[in-house]
């Protein structure tokens, strides 16, 4: 391979040299300006995230690019999903500006985690062979543990960080074996290579045992159930914003990795990973649905609730085929917007110097302060998939191809669990609109919170007006992936 | 190499002819190895000695030139004392560790020309190898007699090798980038032209030599055994032929970095010039002599540098030595991209 | 005859010092017999051929990660036994998991075969005259590039996590400032001082 092949390969990966240059410069001048810098590195670090979104949209097309010898793959999956998780972790990094100030954890080093989280992510989703998907799976995971112990005064947050390590680690374990006897079996680490060789000879044990420590490892990372314990503590004890970051980008990428998995190298062996990923979902729904009823933390509620969301995500694995991949990448763009929002009136949960945490809390909100009650509300009708709302749509897109392929049972199963989380989220609201109203939250003191909520309320309500960006978009992403 | 020819043409199979063959050079190396470091004791204690206007040994044999040896038959003489509470195994391998290191480094060292036990393509990366073990002897040491003060030292070694074995790695980096191979017999032939002293690796040659004192726990950074306020260091709870061990461990260690400076910066064994009177000595004098010569800087800085304090060694490290070298690898990777073709293939 | 007889002698090593890492009782020997282990690892890659493997393998594992290691497990003050009580609370659930494991690795070798794919590039391990060294440097710095650069992002990671989550700024600490120390000059340094006997300054 020569000097200019490599030169070559450039342009294609142009958003990850961009995220990861950029990011290193700007880690340079937060340490050179020293610990107040954090709204201007985060501001810097927008820029960057901006610059590298403008690269990805740049070398958007139709056509499938391999580079560094087929090893990393540039496609409108791909492309789709890199908008995604740079949307996601610029907005997780904004909304957090405020909190950091008050918490006194306004360090440079919070905004150049999060790019180097979204660099990791965007390897991930890039991945076009083992080791690529590995190293881009521990790229994000180290600079997640480091963010989930970001209050290391807190011993919650460290907690968190610690428990989120050691069982990260144990997933990558699980992972690399998987890899390890992949690799083992079929002599590739390459997707395609891969593909071929399971399509001509067909899934040995080995491979299918390989298959399945593999699914398992990003069982983890995605938080589906059974493989969801870490995730109530560490939405719990990490900070706010962290708590939001964790439930959309990494959800995203993770996901988008989950997918160029099963339906890249192991198409052929969608009678082995239907099974598994059926009972992922139905875990994952159940457990989402039923255990947040009890919660009283709204953080951990939110905790079970994306278990559940990605429970239903899943079902759109099951379903298969163009039409199932389309509905996973529009579920996932509506869950970020979804949950981000959430998150942001958790973040404006502010009284007396101090950010309060319960549900309890929210008690009379219509009242004193009908806006964030507002928006909470539409946020939680979507969460639920009431009809206008974009979460609704959301769900009809992963439901429809599992009704298409005659996997009735699975459908009711997600009808079922999605009428029991109604149940959570309902209960919010009854807090909100009927109990006595508590004292009102702080005001909070920049304006971009508030802006960032607008955005993700109005885009869930008038979804139905003019979805069709999204939709094509997703389609055109899933039929790159899906032929 | 010659041993076994010599023994081939003796008329054994070339299986027994390598096996004894390799087993007498080996034998010459440690042999040899054990007398010059014996000298090397004494050289170190009589540059001390004059820089401090003192004679220095005078007494056994002429000169004081028996001294090592009086010495060697005092320490094995003595008894062994195991403290009550160290872990007896791990305190007894400590010191077997140390020397056994530092003698099998010598393996890859070319005296001169095919004089070398094992001449392998990565001889560099073994020394280095090796040296980053040195670290063991100390820590082991240190831990297992159950004492303060040689645990206090062996945390300072260990932290101490470590940071400087960073700057030892970069330093060998710009040789090798520039000598285009890791074999050391290879770099010593890369020098033919000119010593790497004399060209753009001078200043690395420094932080190499000043990195080589840290390693080998050397005054100014003897912090390990800091005498004023550890006692001995790890040393303390040591004894007779173990700490004889440790000694001459150490004292083969200064002398493994001695000729790494003379492979890797003055040229081996080849002649400062290859013009007349010089070449026709053979090349191990001039290894030889090329060794002591570094060793006697290394026993003049011992002399007549003040003890550096514990965090200006940290500072020194890694705030000096380690970006100085980083940027240096940078500039002669960039150097040699510049002025030379790369090798095909 | 030579060959052979080193292979076992590493492999037999390996696994016992292997097994003595779980079965010490003193976390310190576990340590070492980990070190002992990596060192006959580095041994079995020699006689592969690997000896650039082999050399990383000292330097990085036992030159430098596992002197941390011990580093920290020497400074630990851990009641052993009490670490051991309940061990027999979770065996059966730890030997269900370890069963699984092994039935699925028996499972495993006796549907193993030979990728068609991997037995050209072992008939020949390394081309004819070229180093291990230079075969090494020849693929990760073309083919692997992105993944070896990626693999240093990783590590800039950990070193940002390991400050922010270490580095503490103290007040109150006088700093060294080592270039005013050595521009200090004598006049700054001493001052002259007419002390009249018995008056004291």
């Amino acid at each position: 391979m020569t000097y200019q092949t490599l030169l070559g390969y450039l342009p294609a990966i142009m958003p990850e040299l961009v995220l990861g240059g950029g990011i290193m410069l700007v880690l340079l001048y937060g340490v050179f300006r020293g610990e107040r810098s954090l709204i201007s590195t985060a501001l810097l670090t927008l820029l960057v995230l901006c610059v590298a979104a403008y690269y990805v949209v740049l070398g958007a097309s139709d056509a499938r690019v391999l580079a560094f010898g087929g090893s990393v793959v540039i496609d409108p999956f791909a492309s789709f999903l890199k908008l995604l998780i740079l949307g996601a972790s610029a907005v997780a990094m904004i909304m957090a500006l405020e909190f950091l100030k008050h918490e006194k954890l306004n360090r440079f080093e919070y905004p150049v985690l999060i790019g180097l989280s979204a660099l990791g992510m965007l390897i991930m989703v890039s991945a076009n062979d083992l080791m690529v998907l590995y190293v881009g799976l521990e790229m994000q995971s180290l600079a997640l543990y480091v963010l989930a112990a970001f209050s290391r005064d807190n011993t919650r947050s460290t907690e968190a960080g610690l428990k989120y390590f050691v069982l990260g680690a144990l997933s990558s374990g699980m992972l690399l074996y998987g890899i390890s006897l992949i690799y083992g079996m079929s002599g590739t680490l390459n997707f395609d290579v891969l593909k071929g060789v399971i399509e001509t000879q067909g899934m040995s044990i080995g491979l299918v045992i390989g298959m399945v420590f593999l699914a398992a490892g990003l069982a983890f990372k995605i938080s589906a159930a059974p493989f969801h314990m870490w995730t109530p503590d560490v939405y719990e004890g990490a900070p706010t914003p962290v708590t939001a970051f964790f439930a959309a980008a990494p959800k995203v990428a993770a996901m988008g990795l989950f997918l160029r998995v099963l339906f890249g190298p192991f198409e052929a062996a969608v009678a082995q990973w239907q099974q598994i990923i059926i009972v992922l979902s139905v875990a994952s729904m159940t457990l989402g649905a039923f255990a947040a009823i009890g919660q009283s933390n709204i953080k951990r509620l939110m905790a079970y609730s994306s278990i559940g969301h990605v429970g239903f995500a899943l079902l759109g694995f099951v379903a298969g085929g163009e039409a199932g991949v389309k509905g996973v990448l529009i579920y996932l763009a509506i869950y970020v917007a979804m949950t981000l929002g959430a998150f942001i009136c958790i973040l404006a949960m502010r009284r007396e110097g101090r950010q309060v945490e319960e549900i309890a809390d929210l008690s009379g909100l219509s009242t004193t302060q009908p806006g964030l009650a507002l928006a909470l509300l539409v946020l939680m009708f979507s969460m639920i998939g009431i009809p206008p709302f974009a979460g609704f749509w959301a769900k009809f897109y992963v439901f429809l191809p599992v009704v298409e392929q005659g996997l009735y049972w699975l459908a009711v199963v997600g009808f079922l669990a999605s009428v029991v989380s109604a149940v959570y989220y309902l209960k919010i609201l009854r807090v909100i609109y009927f109990d006595d109203p508590a004292p009102r939250f702080t005001e909070p003191s920049y304006p971009g919170n508030g802006v960032l909520l607008a955005m993700s309320v109005l885009f869930i309500t008038f979804f139905i007006f003019w979805p069709a960006p999204l939709l094509n978009a997703a389609g055109v992403a899933a039929s790159s992936l899906v032929k | 190499m010659i041993l076994i020819d010599f023994f081939s043409w003796l008329g054994l199979p070339y299986e027994v002819s390598w096996t004894i063959g390799t087993a007498a050079m080996i034998l010459a190396l440690v042999v040899g190895l054990l007398l010059t470091c014996a000298f090397i004791l004494l050289l170190d204690r009589k540059v001390w000695a004059s820089v401090a206007l003192r004679k220095g040994p005078n007494v056994v044999g002429p000169f004081g030139l028996l001294q090592s040896f009086a010495d060697f038959i005092k320490f094995v003489a003595k008894e062994v004392i195991i403290p009550a509470g160290a872990n007896k195994v791990i305190f007894a391998l400590a010191p077997l560790i140390s020397f056994v290191l530092a003698a099998i480094a010598w393996a890859v060292i070319p005296v001169a020309e095919g004089w070398v036990v094992s001449d392998i393509n990565v001889g560099i990366l073994y020394l280095f190898a090796i040296s980053s073990l040195g670290v063991y002897g100390i820590i082991m040491g240190g831990w297992a007699s159950n004492s303060k003060y040689p645990f206090l030292g062996s945390l300072r070694s260990a932290a101490q090798m470590v940071s400087y074995e960073v700057s030892i790695g970069f330093v060998l980096i710009t040789v090798l980038l520039t000598a285009g191979t890791l074999n050391l017999s290879k770099i010593v032939e890369a020098q033919a032209q000119g010593w790497f002293l004399v060209s753009h690796l001078f200043p690395m040659a420094v932080v190499f030599f000043i990195s080589a004192l840290a390693e080998t726990n050397r005054p100014p950074f003897d912090l390990p055994e800091a005498e004023s306020e550890l006692v001995a260091g790890y040393q303390v709870e040591y004894s007779s032929t173990w700490y004889l061990l440790f000694m001459v461990g150490e004292y083969l260690n200064i002398m493994l970095m001695c000729a790494m400076v003379t492979i890797l910066f003055l040229g081996g064994w080849l002649p400062p010039l290859d013009i007349a009177p010089f070449n026709w000595v053979h090349g191990f004098f001039w290894f030889f002599i090329k060794l002591w010569a570094v060793f006697f800087l290394f026993a003049m800085t011992k002399a007549f540098v003040p003890r550096y304090r514990y965090d200006q060694l940290m500072r020194i490290g890694w705030k000096l030595f380690l970006p100085f070298s980083l940027v240096w690898v940078v500039l002669t990777a960039a150097y040699m991209l510049a002025t030379q073709q790369p090798a095909a293939g | 005859m030579l060959m052979a007889l080193a292979f076992y002698l590493f492999a037999a090593v390996l696994t016992v010092a292997a097994v003595m890492v779980i079965a010490a009782r003193n976390p310190v020997h576990s340590v070492l017999f980990l070190i002992l282990a990596f060192f006959n690892a580095a041994g079995l890659f020699v006689l592969l051929g690997a000896e650039f493997l082999a050399m990383t393998l000292v330097i990085v594992y036992v030159g430098a990660v596992a002197v941390l290691f011990l580093f920290v497990v020497m400074m630990l003050d851990i009641d052993f036994t009490e670490l051991r009580e309940g061990f027999l609370n979770y065996a059966p659930i730890g030997g269900l998991i370890g069963g699984v494991l092994l039935i699925e690795l028996v499972l495993f070798l006796g549907g193993m075969m030979v990728a068609p794919a991997s037995s050209a590039p072992r008939a020949s391990p390394v081309r004819e005259g070229v180093s291990n060294t230079q075969a090494l440097g020849e693929v990760i710095y073309t083919q692997y590039i992105f993944v070896f650069q990626a693999a240093g992002m990783i590590l800039l990671i950990a070193m940002i996590g390991a400050i922010v989550l270490t580095l503490r700024e103290r007040t109150g600490v006088r700093r060294q400032n080592v270039a005013a120390q050595v521009g200090r000059t004598r006049a700054q340094a001493v001052e002259n001082v007419d002390i009249k006997p018995g008056a004291g300054i």
